[in-house]
This record gives structure tokens, sequence and C-alpha cells, in this order.
């Protein structure tokens, strides 16, 4: 850094101490004589005067803050910070300096520590404007919390709370399948047979209602919530939220099952055929299309850490999946029976399966193990996992909510139960709310589940109060961070790891991507020569010329090594014979 | 002597014959026989020994014995000096040190290019001020003079030279201690106006001949010309030598490029058609022998004067002077308060134009002068006694505004000294930026500080955070029933209700349920197989080589032998362990993700040794998502910053390495800098109107006269 700024004042300071030294001076005589005089000399030259004036204050003031400041600071510098919040943002471990590095790498790791050290505490010095908490629900004593029913729930909070439950009676056009927006404002309803509607549902206000006169299997919202996907009988349809038609995507037959990936612009889709297809929304692209080999698909889940879709499949496993590899990424055993439901948390750490033998499964998904399982009477046909990590399941009609199902002790008893009425076919929590949306045979059902939501949201990533201009700026600088899809895989970071694989293997993968060889030496064509020396026989005779001449040459070589290696262990037996040096020796050359 | 003459030329050609090659040396010492062809002297061809010379210095007195014993022992040593070393050689060592010299040289580069690679960023130009409020001196040291106000009233101020550091003398008292007396400066100023008078009067002759477009008269004017230089050039010859053969220099010249040319030679165009005329024109006749004695004349030798006339030189009356080609000091007659000035160096240059005013004037100024220099020594005693307050204000006034003139050539000053009053003078007025540029720059280099960087140290070790998930370790092998393991115990949930209604579906369910509990061994088995062909898969295949019937029978059901198996059945190594080794429930595939493979990193750069040292340096993102809006700026700035329009220039030596002499004179010149006055100047100019501040500075520099 080249700055100049500090070097102007110590050049003032050097002045005044010279200045000090020197005899008295006739203007400052009359500076103290005579004020009349100055007065007009004064007002011109003011910022001269005010120079000197603002030091002699300035002055002053150090002075006095120097006594004040050592008697009265009794925190001296930087305000610590917790070390659980420093934790809280910590990224990978520090790397120590090697003992006998070099000048460089040494700066080049001081430099890095330093500032990942910066970004951690200022992360963590930031945590305060994260100033929400999540509460919990809490009974009585000897009261279960499970007892307690919605209508009471309703009753004791605050109006706008109470709103949050409410029930849709849509009888004629269920079972209804539902999703929310990313921001949690939007909630988006399709019935098996047709119905459609968006509603900003906290404020009850229907956008669109449809009927698409076919099956609806699916519904999901896009990036925002001017669009969403809809996967009827036979091809997925994209409407905009007042329910015009944009596109009709016949080459997504048969799609069962959808996952929305929002920092890829990817919606992957999951057929009746066993196909998963990956549509880029932002261009509009089959991104790709995978054979799974597995049957109808219709149990899938994403996991939000790093965009690897699961599928659960009849023969009781849950496969991985990037669209990058035609293979799956990770095969499990999870179930004896087929899989019912999945969900995976928000971090990617938890899995949580049910399956036909009516078990519910936590997997650690880091290390593909099973951390506990739990027997459930009627089995879990929809499972949904909440922000801050409490587990729906819905047993037949019946909704049970979970807490600390994520961790390694087994739960015991639900944290909260809804008795509806009809099959539950969609469960879903909205994010950043303590709402739990439930679609069935006989409606939708919002259900209030205290400490569902995330209490903090980043506003820069998905804000549930952005205005219109708002979301149009976010559509935009999503756009430009999208991430493409070639980065998806099981680790996220792979991104920011070296590349260690050796030359032969790349070199091998680039004939694979290009369906050449980029190095292979290209084959002898020899010239077409004139009057007559270009006949089969003599275009033979040229070619033999240079046959093999890698071989050759390596033959060549081979051969001159191993005359060498002849020649010295010649010389050495030689020497070895004449130990006894003769006079004669000097002769010898 | 003829004869003599003789033999000595025959032998001398003898001795050519015997050397030919050998030169004679000449010699220009007197000798007492001196030959007609060459000097010589007697025993020419003898060697001269050293004791030759030496003897005489064994007889001499005079010298001491030391030196005499030294010179024997000089003349019995045999020893010769060492053969100088050759032309390589020497260039090579002269190579060598210049090498090592130069390395000195640029070797003080090495410090800052280090310090400026290390740099987190670089801001171009290097010498910059900052953006912030500046302060009052900053400003007004660093202060131009732009506008022809400010050049105005700077002239103002350089024109009343005023003491700097209280010296005895102001420079205009010296100045015009130096002055000279009113007699000569009559004469002087007589011969000027001579001088000036005749230069205009040639310049109007030569103007109004200029104008003349016959070129008859032209040719004719020469002729006249020629003619009269011819004259002028044989009195320059008595007169004036020098001048004289300078000339001829130039007239050398002229021959030379004439002899090179064609010019005159009677073979151009216009020639040729006159040679055929000239039979039978006269006038073409004529012509041509003009142009042919044209080249005659051009090409004929000049006679070179001799040398050893020398006469008394007298000026040409017509020669002008030189000072007549000074400038004219730049005094403007409109400004009624330039006359106000304190000093007049050359009055005189002022009225040459107008004789009679001239010399009305010309007394007004000299006794001007006179009294002004009187008036002065008045002031002075009276600053001495301390009398007149009056007086003491005025004088006060000069020296600051001296002051503000002088900081200006501050540097020149305390380099070189006060110059001559003159001179200084001209050269503030002409090369005042450059200086004032000059005067800043040093002002910051002594500002400089070239702070070496500190190289912020990594802070104490962090406690690492316990990874709470990790496990102890799996020793289950593959043999592990997988039965036990989906088999696990698992709790059963007490519901507060239970179900009520059930459905077709759930019938449906059960019924599958049902299926699956008997195909549930099929379902494990399934799952086994699946990773035991993946296993396989991954694992190399044998390369097989062998020939059947190669060296044996061959026919169908013949296996080839095992020697054969075993040489030519090429194994490879196995592959790594699978990753799912150890989880009997899962297949992970070990296929290598060559779509973020072409988005790594795939060689370690410079610095880092290993892999893990330069992932933990790229560990913290940069981007806003992840981090405080500060962070990301500090992350993110640029390498090198440079200022739009702004020229950058290269670095220079001053700028880092500062020499003690210059800050300190610096330091003194800038403690002695008049501030006040220099604000109010610079304020007035900033503020008042032009004509406000003109007279305004005027008063204040009429106040002593």
């Amino acid at each position: 850094m080249a700055a100049v700024t500090p070097e102007v004042l110590t050049s003032t300071h050097v002045e005044k101490m010279k200045k000090k030294k020197l005899p008295k001076r006739y203007w400052e005589e009359t500076e103290k004589t005579d004020q009349s005089q100055r007065r007009p000399e004064e007002e011109q030259g003011k910022a001269g005067q005010n120079q000197n004036k603002s030091t002699v204050k300035e002055k002053s003031l150090k002075r006095k803050n120097g006594e004040s400041l050592e008697k009265k600071d009794p925190f001296p510098g930087e305000a610590p910070i917790p070390q659980k919040q420093l934790q809280k943002f910590q990224r990978g471990k520090k790397c120590k300096v090697p003992a006998g590095a070099r000048e460089r790498l040494k700066e080049a790791i001081a430099i890095s520590e330093a500032m990942s050290e910066h970004a951690q505490k200022q992360a963590a010095r930031y945590d305060l404007l994260l100033p929400e908490d999540a509460g919990f629900l809490e009974g009585d004593e000897d009261e279960d919390t499970n007892t307690i029913s919605q209508a009471d729930i309703a009753d004791a909070v605050d109006i706008t709370s109470g709103s949050k439950y409410f029930n849709l009676h849509l009888s004629q056009f269920g079972p209804y399948r539902l999703d929310y927006s990313r921001t949690g404002r939007n909630l988006l309803v399709g019935g098996k047979k047709g119905h459609v509607a968006c509603i900003d549902w906290q404020t009850k206000d229907l956008k669109c209602e449809m009927n698409v006169m076919e099956t609806v299997n699916d519904v999901k919202w896009l990036h925002t919530e001017a669009m969403f996907a809809v996967a009827q009988k036979r091809w997925l349809y994209i409407y905009d939220s007042k329910g015009v038609e944009l596109h009709c995507v016949k080459k997504f037959n048969d799609v069962l099952r959808m996952q929305f990936l929002p920092y890829h612009f990817l919606l992957a889709t999951a057929s009746a055929t066993g196909f998963l297809q990956y549509l880029d929304v932002s261009i509009g692209k089959e991104v790709a299309a995978i054979c799974t080999k597995m049957g109808r698909l219709d149990v899938m889940a994403q996991n939000p850490h790093n965009a690897v879709i699961h599928l659960g499949h009849p023969n009781g496993t849950v496969s991985l999946w990037s669209p990058n590899q035609k293979e799956s990424l990770v095969k499990m055993l999870c179930h004896r029976g087929a899989v019912r439901s999945l969900a995976v948390d928000k971090t990617g750490t938890y899995m949580v399966t049910s399956g036909l033998d009516r078990k519910l499964k936590v997997y650690d998904i880091r290390a593909f193990k099973p951390l506990h399982s739990c027997f459930l009477p009627a089995g879990a046909s929809c499972l949904s996992l909440s922000q801050r990590g409490l587990l729906s399941a819905a047993t037949g009609e019946i909704v049970q909510v979970y807490q600390n199902v994520l961790g390694s002790n087994p739960v015991s008893k639900p944290y909260m139960a809804h008795r509806l009425r009809g099959q539950i076919w969609g469960l879903a929590y909205c994010p950043f709310e303590d709402v739990l949306g439930i679609g069935h045979g006989e409606g939708f059902t919002s259900m209030i589940v205290p400490g569902a939501g995330e209490p903090n949201f980043d506003a820069l990533d998905t804000n549930p109060y952005r205005s219109h201009k708002q979301r149009q700026e976010w559509e935009v600088k999503a756009l430009l961070e999208k991430v493409q899809p070639e980065l998806i895989g099981l680790d996220p970071g792979q991104l920011s790891k070296v590349d260690q694989a050796s030359f032969e293997q790349r070199h091998k993968e680039q004939i694979e991507a290009l369906g050449f060889d980029p190095l292979a030496k290209d084959k002898f064509k020899p010239k077409t020569k004139k009057k007559g020396r270009s006949s089969a026989g003599a275009i033979e005779k040229r070619k033999r010329k240079v046959a093999h001449e890698d071989q050759r040459d390596e033959i060549r070589q081979s051969v001159q090594e191993r005359t060498e290696r002849e020649k010295e262990l010649k010389e050495k037996s030689n020497e070895k014979k004449l130990g006894n040096k003769s006079t004669l020796d000097r002769f010898r050359k | 002597m003829q004869n003599e003459n003789l033999v000595q030329i025959s032998f001398f050609n003898q001795l050519m014959l015997v050397h030919p090659r050998k030169k004679q040396n000449e010699r220009s010492e007197a000798s007492v026989q001196v030959s007609e062809y060459f000097v010589n002297a007697e025993g020419t061809g003898d060697k001269v020994n050293l004791s030759d010379l030496l003897g005489t210095v064994e007889k001499t007195s005079g010298a001491s014995n030391k030196t005499k014993k030294q010179l024997r022992n000089l003349q019995s040593s045999k020893e010769t000096l060492e053969l100088p070393l050759n032309k390589q050689q020497t260039e090579k060592i002269q190579r060598g040190i210049a090498y090592e010299k130069t390395t000195a040289e640029v070797s003080c580069w090495k410090n800052i290019i280090l310090q400026n690679q290390k740099a987190e960023q670089m801001v171009f130009p290097l010498n910059q001020e900052s953006s912030g409020p500046k302060r009052v001196e900053q400003v007004v040291a660093g202060w131009k003079v732009q506008t022809p106000l400010e050049q105005e009233i700077f002239r103002l101020l350089h024109g009343s030279r005023q003491p700097v550091n209280d010296p005895v003398l102001t420079p205009v008292e010296e100045q015009s201690l130096k002055a000279m007396s009113l007699e000569e400066a009559k004469i002087r100023r007589a011969e000027l106006q001579k001088a000036r008078a005749l230069q205009s009067y040639y310049e109007a002759k030569a103007k109004r001949e200029k104008k003349i477009k016959s070129k008859k008269y032209h040719k004719v004017q020469n002729k006249a010309k020629r003619k009269d230089f011819l004259k002028q050039f044989d009195e320059m010859v008595k007169t004036n030598p020098e001048g004289a053969l300078e000339e001829l220099k130039k007239m050398e010249l002229s021959r030379m490029e004439e002899r090179m040319s064609l010019k005159h030679q009677n073979s151009g165009k216009w020639a040729k058609s006159k040679a055929i005329m000239a039979k039978y024109d006269d006038s073409a006749r004529k012509a041509m022998q003009e142009q042919l004695q044209m080249n005659k004349d051009l090409t004929q030798k000049m006679v070179v004067p001799s040398d050893d006339e020398h006469e008394s030189i007298e000026e040409g009356l017509e020669t002008v002077p030189d000072f007549v080609n000074d400038p004219e000091t730049v005094i403007d007659p409109v400004n009624p308060w330039m006359r106000g000035q304190l000093t007049h160096e050359e009055p005189e240059i002022s009225c040459v134009t107008a004789e009679e005013v001239q010399t009305a004037e010309e007394e007004n100024e000299e006794e001007e002068i006179i009294g002004e220099f009187e008036r002065k020594r008045k002031l002075r005693q009276a600053d001495e006694e301390d009398l007149i307050p009056t007086e003491e204000e005025r004088k006060k006034i000069r020296t600051i505004l001296s002051l503000f003139v002088s900081t200006r050539e501050g540097s020149n000053q305390t380099r070189g000294g006060l110059n001559t009053a003159g001179e200084e003078d001209e050269e503030g007025l002409l090369s005042e930026g450059q200086i004032r540029v000059r005067s800043i720059e040093d002002l910051e280099v002594l500002d400089e500080v070239v702070e070496p960087r500190a190289i912020e140290e990594p802070s104490a070790p962090q406690t690492a955070a316990a990874e709470a998930t990790s496990e102890p370790p799996h020793k289950k092998k593959r043999e592990i029933n997988l039965k036990e393991v989906l088999t696990k115990e698992a709790k059963a949930v007490r519901l507060p209700f239970l179900p009520t209604v059930v459905d077709e579906e759930e019938r449906d369910e059960q019924i599958s349920i049902i299926k699956e509990a008997f195909a549930g061994d099929d379902v494990i088995s399934d799952f086994i197989k699946d990773k035991s062909r993946q296993e396989a898969a991954g694992r190399p295949a044998v390369v097989d080589l062998t020939l059947p019937g190669w060296g044996e029978w061959g026919g169908v059901g013949l296996k080839p032998p095992r020697w054969k198996r075993k040489r030519f059945r090429i194994k490879t190594a196995p592959p790594p362990p699978r990753q799912d080794q150890k989880l009997p429930d899962v297949i992970i595939s070990e296929k290598r993700t060559a779509s973020v493979a072409s988005h790594q990193v795939s060689q370690l750069p410079f610095p880092f040794q290993n892999t893990a040292q330069f992932e933990s340096s790229i560990r913290t993102p940069i981007g806003s998502t992840w981090n405080t809006q500060t962070v990301v700026k500090n992350m993110t700035k640029p390498k090198v910053v440079t200022k739009l329009g702004a020229i950058i220039e290269p670095m220079v030596k001053e700028d880092f390495i500062k020499s003690k002499t210059t800050a300190a004179g610096d330091l003194v010149f800038l403690s002695n800098y008049p501030k006040k006055i220099n604000f109010i100047i610079f304020f007035l100019l900033q503020t008042l109107s032009s004509i406000f501040v003109v007279s305004l500075l005027g008063c204040l520099l009429n106040v002593p006269t």
C-alpha cells in the first residue's frame, strides 16, 4: 500500500518543532500586542487562523482525553466476541505454517489466515443482527403437548397468528398436493382431479384458480411466485401466477414428482417411466435425462445442501442423483419394504425415510449411516422437515409432528398431532412461519406448529416482505449468481479442492468427453506423387519406411543403452582383472 | 658538395635496403649534425643504457646516497616488468567491476520492488495527495501560478526582492552598491541608444529591399554586395584576421560545394541549348563564358593570408553590440502600480524609441535610483535605531513579500546560494512553474516516510471445533448380516389417537405390506448382488495374452498350460479400497465426476507446498452471500488502483531514498515561510476581483517609496 496520507501529518509536526527553535518574528509580536490591527487580516486569512486554533484545541482535548481515558475506560480495545459465536462461523481448520517454509509461503498463509479470521469475526459480530428466537409449545405439568388442539392454540395466540390456522374445504377435486413459495408468502395447491389454485395464504388472496381438466400429480413453484409447474397426466405444464399456460414441456412426460433447485434454476422431475429429468428454467433446456431403471418414481426429495436428488424406490432403496452422472451417486438400502416418503433436512446432514415396513428411519447422509429408527403403527405416508428440524409425518389421517428427531436419541412420542378428515396427500412447512400446510382428501389445512419456522430470514436471499421491485432485482441477481449444473455433486465444496487426478486419468476423461484423442499422432498419409511413382506398391513401400517409427526409436534406444552398459561392465571387469598396476599402464589409453 | 650529397643518398638507400621496414625516428632535438633528409643525432643507432644516464647521477653531489643506491640496485637487477594483461583479460576484469558497480546501484531498488510486489494494493500515481480536505499550508504550497492575474501579482512580488533570513543587506541594496557611476551609466546609455537606432534603421532598410520583386535589381544588388564584400574582406584581412579566416572558411566550403556539383559546368539543359546557339549568337556565347568564369571563380583556391600580420584590433562602428538583442524586460506601461516598483535594473532599455521624452525620464530614473539607495540607507539606520513605527511597518511588509517571493526560489537559493539579482529575476520569471513543482516534490519527498510493511502475524491458534458427529471407527466386516442391520430394534411410538378410518388405499397398502413381508429376503439379496456386481465392475480386468496352440497342441477343449497362464495373464494393481467397503447397505459410485474437475484447480499454485495449505487458504468464500459488506470489499479490493486521467510516472529514486541534506534545507525553508501573507494573497486571489487585488497589493508594495 502506497498511501500518502500519514506523511502529510508528520510534516506539519516537524514544522512545528522547528518553529519553536527560531527567533521570534515580528508578526507574532503584533498578534499578541495589537489586536485591533490584526482584525482585517484575520478576516482574510481565516483559514490559517482557524488552523492554529484548532491545533491548540486538539492539544488540550488530547490531554484531557488522555487523562480521562486512563481512568475511565474499563473495557479497552474491541468488544470481545463469544467463543460460541465464533465457532458458529468457523470455516474449516486453520492451516499451520510448516517449520521450514519459505518466506513467500509464510506470507501467503498469514494473509489468508488473517483474512479468514477477519471474516469470521465480522460475521460473528453481525450475528447480533439476528435477534429473533424460536419458541416451542409447552404444556402444563403432566399434560402432553400433543393433546393440545389447534383450535386451543389459535385461541390462545394473537389474532394474526391465530388466523394462520384455517381449513379450505375442497372435497370435490381432492386429495391435494401443495407447495409454498421460497419466501413463504404464496401457496400453491393442486387437487388430484385437476384443481389448481395459488393463494397469498396470509391475506387469503386468491391469485388464480383453474381446473386443468387432467390428473394433477404434483405442483411446484419455480424461482419466483410468478411461475409454477404442474405435473399433469401426460406432460409438464408451466403456468404463470394468473393461470396462463406458458409452456407445455412435452419432453417431460408422466411426471409424478417434482423438485425445484433454486440456486441452479433446475426443475427436477421423476416420472412413472423411471426417468429423472432436469429442466433448466432459466434457459428452458433439458440439462439431463437419466434413466434410473428403477421403475416408477413417486418418492422424491432434494438435499438443499448439495442439490442432490433423493429418490425412493419400491425395493426399499434410496438412490442419490446428480445431473452429471448417469448412474446413482449412492444407493442405500433403507427399508425392507418400499420407500413411502423421504425428507432431507436443511443442512444436508440428516435424511428421514419411511417405508412400507412402517418404520421411520433417520440417516446421517454424510456418512450414510442409520442413526435410529422407530416403528409407527400406521406407517408414514408423507414426511416433511421444517427449517428448525421439526418432522411431520402423516399416518393415515393424522399428522404427527416430532421434535428432536434429528439426532442420535430416538423419539418416543410426538410433539403435536392433528386429526384430519381424509387421506393426507401432501405435507409442507411454510418457510419463515410456524405453519404446516396439509393437503388431504377434503381440501387443505393450515396448522400452527410453534417453533417450526426459521425466525431470522436473509432478506437478500429470501425476503418474505419484499416488494415487486425488490423481487425483480432479486431475480436478476439470482440469475447472475446461478450455479451451473456441472457443480452438483455429493460434496458441494469439491470446487475448492485441488484436482489430484493423474494425467492419464484426465486424458482418458478428455477422450471420453471429446470422442477422440486430441494428443494422438496423425496417421501417416503418403503424398500422391506423379509420373507413376504413386502406384500401390510404391505407396506401400513408403508406408513401410515410416511404419512403427516409435517402436523403432524405442528399440534403437534400448539397444544403445544395452551396448553402453555392456561396455561399462567390460571396462570394470578389465579394471578388476588388472588390479595390480604395471609400469606399462601409463601407455594404456 | 654534390658528391657528398650523392654519397649520403646512396648510403641512405643502402640503409633503406638493409632495413626496409624500419622507420627512422625523427628527432626534433637540436644537434650538431643536421642531415638534409632527416633530422638525426650522433649515435642514433646505439642503445641507450641506464648506466649511461645514471653515470651523471653518480657524479653529481646533489643527489642523495639513498637514491644512488636505489639506482644502482635498479641497474644491477635483471628483473623485467611483467607484461600487461592482454586486451581480453583487462576487458573481462573491467566488465566484472562494472557489473559489481551496477548491481550495487540497482540493488537499492530491490527492497522497494519487493515491498510493492507484496503490497495488497498499489495506488497509482504513487505520490498521490490525500483526497480529503487539505490544510491551508498544503494548498498554498501546491499552488501554481496560472491565471494572468496571479502571474502579475507574482511578478510584482518578484520585483521587490526583500531579505529572506534577515541578511545585513537586501539584494536590492547589494545590487545598487554594485551599480556603476552616473557618468558610466550615461555613456552606456548613449551607446545603447545608438545601437538600437542603427538596428531599427537596418531592419527597415532590409524590409524595404526585400519587398522589391525585380530580378535584375537583385542581380545587380548581389553583384554589388559581392564586390563590397571582397573589399571588406581585403580590409578585414588587415584589421580583423580572425573574422577574415572565418570568411575564408566559408568561401572554401562554397568552393568545395561547387567542385562537387555540376553547376556552372555548361552541362545543363540551358547550357546545351546555348551551346547550339553560340555559333550564331554572341550573347549566348557570352552567357556561356560567364558561366564558365563563374565556375572558375568559385573553384579557384584562395590564398591563405599570412598570420604574421598582427595589427591593432579596432571595433567596427557598424557592428552591433550583443546586448541589443537581449529581451526587453516586461514592464507594463499601462499599469500604474508597476511604476511603484522598487528597482529598475535596466531603465535605459525602456527608453529607446522616444528620444525626447527619454532624457528627462532618464534623469528622473537615475535620480530615483540614487534617491532610493539613500532612502534605503536611511531606513536601515532607522531600523537599527528602532525609531519610526511607520517605517518598521513598511519594512515588515516588504520583508514578508520578499519572503513570499523567495520561497519560490527557496530550493535554488538553499542549494546554490544567492544568484546575482538580474539573473535571479529572469530565472524566476521564466522557470517559475518548474521551480515550484520541484520544491513541492521536495516537500513531499521530505514528508514521505517509507514504512516497511508490517507483516501481519497470524493470531493465536484457535481451538478447533470438535466435530460432534464424528463416530468411533466402525469395525464391521462385509460378512455382517444385512438383515441384522435392517431389522434393528425400532421403538414403537405411542399415539394419542389411533387411526379410526380405514380407507381402501390403506387396505391396498396392507396387502402390499404382506407382499413385501414375504419378499423381504429378496430385497436384501438383490441389493447384495447389485453391490457385488458393482465391485466386480470396479476391479480391473486381467489381461489374457495367451495364444492357444503356440508351443503345444491346440484344439477344442484344451486349456493353455499353467506356465503359459502364469506368464501371459497380466494382472494390474488392485484399485484403492472402495468407499463403501465398511457400509454393507450402501453402494457408493466410484466414478469420478469429470464435470467438476474441469472447474477445479489441477496444479498446485506457487507458494504452496501441499494441497492442504492451498485448500485452507481458499476456504473462506469472498462473496457477499457469506460475508459482511466490509469484509467483501476488503477481500475483493483490486490489486492496482489508478486514478482516472492522472499521469503515472515511473518511480523516481527520490521517492523512496531521501537524502538528509535536501530534507534539512526544505525544513528550514518551510519554517521561514511567512504563512500569513501567503494566506492573505491566496484568499484574495480566490475571492476578490482582480483590480482590487492588484491595487491592494500595489498599496502594500508602495509603502516604502
